[in-house]
């Protein structure tokens, strides 16, 4: 092992990294704002990848059809309690959970969205797909939002299996790939950097800003933030927890989606690619104990690295060097933190 | 007159009933989601076109999918047997679950064909394993014949990565045997994921080796990841797949960069440019005309065919089995797997089978050919 191969495989560990950090933090923002293990969050990576693949192939995106009918079962849902509260709420749910799946499919079928440069097909593909965060959380997890933990992981496995059996319903067994953002390349001291590993560790950046941004800045993002740090309290303070949880899978569902679109070009995306990539997310995310995100971040990121350099040294062994990670990490911060049981 | 026409009924309903039994019951195993979903959907497609009757008896396929995992496919096949008592089961997709399924189907003494790989599946034909028999070609034949074609080209080192799995572990057996024998060096064994996003670690290792030749031994698209990467990093040696890729997918996703690969297949891959005095053009063009007729032109896939493999078999050895037993019972079953061991010089679209009792495949040099990827698509190479 030399040193360009050092940096070549520092590269290719840094912008896995980059990825699973953003899943990490998706996964720390869904746990501490609802005390959901968001196991689905790998599913929107593949389902924004396949998405944007199909659209561009010329096929429907199955993910269209799951838009339109779990846009129907809202409406349904929620008619009667929006119809109660006024006419204006009744406007409103029936604009994004009927109307909007409708003017999307509408553009889908209608238009020839193949032929559209690549920024709106990526656009078309955010739009499909990220709605399906917040349906989720209203049909699966809204209805039992105080239940104990336990009960939402098993929710969330039912779930994730749901989705990865749509996925294959929706896609088919084989994988795709996406053209590259862009084909450049760069030759640094005999390193090739490509423009696409740019775009993803750039991309991974700036969301992190625009994340830490609307965190602090934004009276959304303080709301999110009170509702984290106190459920309770922060109803109190009129904040509604249903808002908080709708927007919280909104912003996941966004994260997951633009990871598989920034993914797609460098790997082959497959229906159930989303599990693992979702998984080492996780194992980031229990570095940062499902609470810190910079920590998760750099968790994440060391993960790439670890998978990265194993996978040279003992690539027969590689997930199994890339999970065991957990148990020092379990070991340590259990020895170093005080547990309270959070079951009320 | 009344009580006439009451008997005629009852008759008539007891011939009915006569008839239903008499069917002949295919239990079918197949890995229709999971991760071997690319190879179990063309599987199950295929059954849907095989013919509803053999020998004037009517055939029930029924179809069960085991998800890829092995504890299913056990459950399955015991469903199939006791629930539905049928007289052959077909299945499964993978060699774990057809492996797991030979102490079932011996204990039921029924004849099983499977449509996986390994060849641990029918060999030794032992106590258990004179139940079964399969269709797709053992692993060792395909490795002889990359071996051939390695050495023939002058290629002195090559380097190995495969699946991290039974696929990967088996092919490296067998490939390192033959390999071995013919001081053919194997430089680098690097292993990956099905679902990895990245080989780069993998990759390197092997450059750095500077083998001749590389083979990938994956299945399907996810075999393409490994050689796009080697090109993306610029290795410039001869690339080497196997006939787990021969779908129509992954031309797809690998695309210019799988340009020049050599790999084995059966036949039924490049079945219209077989020469036309070669039986098995004839069999396998059937089956792909009949196969995009359903499913679309260009969608056949070589596992479909190792269903279809099955369907002929079971068309040459049911009659003979009628000829001794009645369906549904355990003469019945036993007369078919004597008749299955005894089909001599049946053409099936991968090859032609010759079984007998220590060689449950039945396949020779016949059942193989060498394809090159040209253009973006599959040409026979002489």
């Amino acid at each position: 092992m030399d040193l360009q191969i050092a940096l070549l495989l520092g590269q290719d560990g840094i912008v896995n990294g980059a990825i699973y950090a953003l899943l990490a933090l998706a996964l720390v923002l869904v746990f501490a704002v609802t005390r959901v293990i968001f196991i689905p969050q790998g599913e929107f990576v593949a389902y924004g990848a396949l998405t944007l693949a199909s659209v561009q192939a010329g096929h429907t995106p199955g993910t269209l059809w799951l838009l339109l009918a779990l846009g129907v079962a809202v409406t349904l849902i929620d008619a009667p309690a929006s119809l109660r509260l006024g006419k204006a709420r009744f406007f409103k749910l029936l604009g994004w959970q009927a109307i909007y799946p409708i003017v999307i499919a509408a553009l889908v079928l209608g238009t020839a969205p193949r032929d559209w440069p690549m920024l709106l097909q990526i656009l078309l593909a955010l739009a499909i797909v990220v709605p399906l965060g917040p349906q989720l959380y209203r049909l699966a997890y809204q209805p039992i939002a105080e239940a104990p933990v336990l009960v939402l992981l098993i929710v969330s496995v039912a779930v994730h299996l749901a989705l990865v059996g749509l996925g294959l319903l929706f896609f088919g067994a084989e994988g795709s790939r996406t053209p590259a953002f862009s084909e450049a390349s760069f030759d640094i001291g005999g390193l090739t950097i490509t423009g696409q590993s740019l775009w993803v560790i750039c991309a991974s950046a700036l969301l992190i800003v625009a994340l830490y941004i609307f965190f602090e800045k934004s009276l959304y993002g303080k709301a999110l933030r009170a509702t984290a740090v106190n459920r309770a309290g922060a109803r109190l303070m009129g904040i509604s927890t249903t808002l908080a949880g709708k927007l919280t899978f909104l912003l996941a569902a966004a994260i997951g989606t633009l990871s598989g679109i920034l993914i797609a070009p460098i790997t082959t995306v497959y229906y159930d690619t989303g599990f693992l990539i979702g998984l080492k997310g996780f194992v980031g995310a229990i570095v940062g104990g499902l609470a810190s995100y910079p920590v998760a971040a750099a968790g994440a990121v060391l993960v790439g690295l670890l998978e990265s350099f194993s996978s040279f040294w003992a690539s027969a062994f590689k997930e199994v060097i890339v999970f065991t990670l957990i148990i020092p990490v379990l070991v340590w911060r259990s020895l170093t933190t005080h547990h309270v049981e959070e079951d009320e | 007159m009344k009580s006439y026409r009451k008997s005629l009924f009852v008759a008539v309903l007891a011939s009915f009933a006569g008839t239903a039994f008499a069917d002949i019951n295919v239990g079918v195993v197949v890995s229709a989601t999971g991760p071997a979903a690319s190879l179990g959907i063309p599987e199950k497609n295929t059954f849907a076109l095989m013919p509803t009757s053999i020998g004037g008896e009517k055939i029930n396929y029924l179809i069960l999918d085991d998800a890829s995992d092995t504890t299913t496919a056990v459950k399955n096949t015991r469903k199939l047997l006791t629930e539905d008592k049928v007289d052959v089961i077909i299945g499964s997709t993978i060699t774990p679950n057809s492996l797991a399924m030979i102490d079932i189907v011996a204990e039921a003494e029924t004849p099983m064909i499977s449509m996986a790989a390994s060849a641990r599946i029918v060999d030794p034909v032992d106590a258990k394993r004179k139940w079964v028999f399969k269709t797709p070609q053992n692993d060792v034949q395909m490795s002889t014949a990359l071996v051939e074609h390695m050495t023939s080209a002058g290629v002195k080192t090559v380097a190995f990565i495969g699946f991290a799995d039974a696929y990967g572990e088996g092919w490296f057996q067998e490939f390192s045997k033959i390999a071995e024998a013919r001081k053919l060096q194997i430089v680098a064994n690097e292993r990956y994921n099905r679902a990895d996003t990245s080989v780069t670690g993998q990759v390197l290792k092997i450059m750095s080796a500077k083998p001749d030749a590389v083979l990938v031994a994956g299945s399907g698209t996810p075999a393409a990841l490994p050689q796009k990467t080697l090109k993306e990093k610029g290795y410039k040696g001869a690339y080497y797949q196997t006939h787990g890729v021969a779908n129509k997918d992954f031309l797809r996703v690998c695309g210019k960069d799988c340009e020049g690969t050599f790999l084995p297949a059966g036949p039924v891959l490049v079945a219209a440019q077989l020469p036309d005095d070669n039986p098995i053009k004839k069999v396998a063009l059937d089956y792909t005309a009949k196969y995009e007729a359903a499913h679309g032109k260009g969608n056949t896939s070589t596992f479909g065919a190792h269903a279809w493999d099955a369907g002929i078999l079971l068309q040459n050895a049911v009659p003979l089995a009628l000829k001794k037993a009645k369906p549904g019972s355990k003469e019945f079953k036993a007369a078919l797997r004597d008749a299955l061991e005894g089909l001599k010089n049946v053409t099936v679209s991968h090859g032609i089978v010759n079984m007998s009792p220590t060689d449950h495949l039945g396949f020779d040099q016949r059942a193989r050919v060498m394809v090159k990827v040209e253009n973006g698509d599959w040409k026979l190479i002489k």
